[in-house]
């Protein structure tokens, strides 16, 4: 009873921060909705860049975000999971093992841009394929792989080692019981652990730098092997290289906009396949 | 120190351990356990928390076997076979010998999932028969009147007597000889209770069980045989009606009356 | 939890202790009346039924209650039943030692007889058989309890020698009949309560042992 003038003032000091976060980040998505939304029109959105990017669309760049992604998920999704499921159900617990989750928590904080340079040398130059489609997602999917692991993991924890007691104990081997009794349970937390990691990559200009992405390039691509025009990418050639930034600054923000409109779609993606998720496997 | 070993010499012997010694990596849990389990009976294990007896339930049907650092020694014989030898195909182990845990563990899926998981695991995918077999195991656990109607419901919607009901139903459905339950009433109301030791004396007609119980009162309603462990030793082992009336051994008769433990 | 249940079980114990006593006590009252033609104690036995009664039924619920609420094993199931035994065995002792001094009271009315058995020795014996019983349930003494058991076949000697002897008595001296009649009984009953004493050395011995003796003979060693 004493402390009740303490704990109102905690609360409210709480409250207080948090609304000061979100009224910095709304600031930020005003300013871009402001500044962006006078340059989007079907032109801009499904048009080509004309005159080194100063008129015309991004669609080449909308596409090669989209593509790049794809091969992003396409390649890290299975490979997270796959190492996930492994390291949480079938590995001991060594010191082995618990080096190589150390390793993969590293990971998750080398900077982008090294993951852009380990991309150049590794899949660029050794592999020979070159500043491509493939290239890019491949190291954009070293990027995300230890947030998909971690994720992945945390979603198989979550699952109650007693399911997989009940179902070992009716006679089923451990694979099974991994794919009758677990995976489906951990789908949820898994997939929207790693959509949001993926969402994240589909922001980073520095591993894309390196391996994929080019900034005038006027048509669509034909194979993986070929460059790309991306997002974030364009966006920063917009904002720092181009000889008339000031004249070019709204397609700038038109730019920011649509790679904006394109995270936030991806986040309510996750989080629609997880309320799926949870309903179809309430637990 | 063990009085009355093997009381049973009447009746068939379903289990049989041979100086089985468990270790969990350096630290020993049982110690020289040899005991004869007999078929069609109940036979109830007791003793105080820590004493081993969960841990003895589930070298059984080699539970122990998902804990990295467990050890055993000695061989567990079931119908006359180690199943601790090489040769062992586990899963077929775990088909004869079934488990009901103490906290009721349904799956997240449709009571009829539920139950026909164990015989779809064993390859049975006839759909009509699988009706047959969950509703064969429903019945046999008690449940089938109260769940008929509802077989697509989710399993967790159900209270927990009717979940623990199911869970045994779920282990009747892949066939077993043996039904090693451990403490199956501790998380229930004394109603629900009264069920599932009813059921148990149903099922004695037909299964081989060991029970794992901290309930003395529930040890001596329902068993035949009475095993009564302590740190890791088995004490005693006679008929239920005797260690409950005048047991061979002091600590036996200690721990009973409640003196300790 | 068994805290509580022994204190009731010595608290029950000390009870059944103390209705021991009080029966014995009655018992000899009862004997001593009728060997000093005292009507007055006979009367004093005769009311103080009713105590032993109060403390019977008690006794009965206190067991009952111990049964219910504490679901005794093993050791403290058999006390329990013993006592409640017990219990039964010393009231209707109780009732003979009443049934004795009601005899007693009628005879100190009438010209003394002459007992055709020895009723000092036959009631020292039952008496002493009654108090070793009890003893032997508060010591937990099974040696004594098979002990008693074996010394039934004396009281049993002096009831056949009673008979014997009454016979001669009434074919020789009819007009003696109802004086007769009154010791007989008085033998009977001494015989009986000779018999309770052997019921609660064997409950005794089941106590102790869980072992049944009743209803076998044969079993005179431990």
């Amino acid at each position: 009873m004493k402390n009740r003038p303490f704990e109102i003032l905690i609360k409210n000091l709480l409250r207080a921060t948090t609304y000061c976060i979100v009224i910095f980040i709304g600031y930020i998505l005003f300013d871009i909705i402001r500044k962006g939304l006078p340059a989007i029109n079907w032109e801009f959105i499904s048009g080509f860049p004309r005159k080194s990017g100063s008129e015309g669309g991004i669609f080449p760049a909308i596409v090669g975000t989209l593509y790049l992604l794809f091969g992003t998920m396409l390649t890290a999704l299975p490979l997270g999971i796959a190492s996930a499921v492994y390291l949480s159900e079938y590995a001991r617990q060594t010191l082995f093992t618990r080096s190589i989750r150390l390793a993969i928590i590293t990971l998750a904080g080398v900077p982008s841009i090294v993951f852009g340079l380990f991309g150049l040398g590794m899949f660029v130059i050794f592999f020979g394929f070159g500043a491509s489609i493939l290239a890019g997602s491949l190291t954009l999917a070293c990027m995300v792989l230890p947030t998909i692991i971690v994720a992945s993991e945390e979603a198989l924890r979550a699952v109650p080692q007693s399911l997989r007691e009940g179902s070992l104990a009716l006679g089923a081997t451990q694979w099974q019981t991994i794919w009758k009794n677990v995976l489906p349970y951990s789908l949820s937390g898994m997939l929207t652990g790693s959509i949001l990691g993926i969402g994240r990559a589909a922001g980073e200009t520095a591993p894309i730098l390196l391996t994929v992405a080019a900034f005038f390039l006027p048509k669509l691509p034909q194979s993986i092997f070929d460059q790309v025009m991306a997002l974030p990418y364009h966006l920063y050639i917009l904002a720092t290289q181009h000889p008339e930034a000031h004249k070019v600054r709204p397609l700038q923000y038109g730019t920011a906009l649509v790679l904006l409109a394109l995270v936030i779609s991806l986040s309510s993606g996750a989080m629609l396949l997880r309320s799926y998720f949870r309903r179809k496997y309430r637990w | 120190m063990v009085t009355h070993n093997n009381p049973q010499n009447d009746s068939e012997v379903k289990i049989q351990t041979n100086h089985l010694n468990f270790y969990y990596g350096a630290v020993q849990a049982l110690f020289d356990i040899s005991m004869n389990i007999s078929a069609r009976q109940v036979t109830a294990f007791i003793g105080p928390s820590g004493c081993g007896k969960s841990t003895l339930l589930r070298t059984l049907n080699r539970m122990n076997d998902t804990i990295d650092i467990a050890r055993v020694e000695g061989e567990v014989f079931i119908d006359g076979r180690d199943i601790y030898k090489d040769d062992v195909n586990v899963v077929d182990l775990r088909k004869k010998v079934g488990m009901v845990f103490q906290k009721s563990n349904p799956f997240p899926k449709s009571i009829f999932e539920n139950i026909a998981y164990g015989p779809r695991i064993h390859g049975i995918r006839n759909k009509k028969e699988l009706g047959g077999i969950v509703e064969t195991s429903l019945k046999g656990a008690g449940l089938w009147d109260e769940v008929k109607d509802r077989l697509n419901d989710n399993a967790m919607g159900l209270s927990g007597g009717q979940q623990q009901r199911l869970c045994i139903a779920r282990a009747l459905a892949v066939g077993p000889e043996i039904l090693l339950m451990d403490e199956p009433a501790s998380a229930l109301d004394p109603k629900s209770t009264t069920r599932v030791e009813d059921l148990i004396g149903e099922l004695r007609e037909t299964y081989t069980i060991v029970i794992v119980t901290h309930n003395m009162q529930q040890a001596s309603r329902v068993s035949d045989y009475t095993a009564f462990f302590y740190e890791g030793s088995l004490i005693e082992y006679d008929y239920t009606k005797k260690i409950f009336t005048n047991p061979g051994e002091k600590q036996t008769e200690d721990y009973i009356t409640g003196r300790f433990g | 939890m068994s805290r509580h249940l022994q204190k009731d079980i010595e608290a029950l114990k000390e009870k059944i202790i103390a209705m021991g006593g009080l029966v014995e006590d009655r018992v000899y009252q009862a004997t001593i009346s009728i060997i000093n033609r005292d009507k007055a104690l006979a009367q004093a036995v005769i009311n103080g039924d009713e105590e032993i009664d109060t403390i019977d039924v008690s006794i009965d619920e206190e067991s009952m209650k111990l049964l219910a609420l504490y679901q005794p094993v093993a050791i403290d199931l058999r006390f329990i039943v013993a006592v409640m035994k017990i219990n039964n065995d010393l009231e209707r002792v109780g009732d003979l030692a009443v049934n004795i001094a009601e005899r007693s009271a009628f005879l100190a009315t009438r010209d003394p007889i002459e007992f055709p058995f020895d009723l000092r020795a036959m009631a020292e014996k039952a008496e002493d058989m009654l108090t070793r019983s009890i003893d032997a349930f508060i010591n937990l003494d099974v040696k004594e309890a098979y002990r008693i058991r074996s010394e039934d076949d004396q009281v049993d000697a002096y009831n056949r020698e009673m008979y014997a002897r009454i016979k001669d008595d009434l074919l020789n001296q009819p007009e003696n009949i109802n004086g007769l009649l009154h010791a007989v009984s008085i033998g009977r009953h001494l015989e009986r309560i000779a018999d309770h004493a052997t019921n609660i050395a064997e409950e005794v011995i089941y106590l102790v042992q869980a072992r049944i003796v009743r209803h076998r003979p044969e079993v005179f060693k431990e």
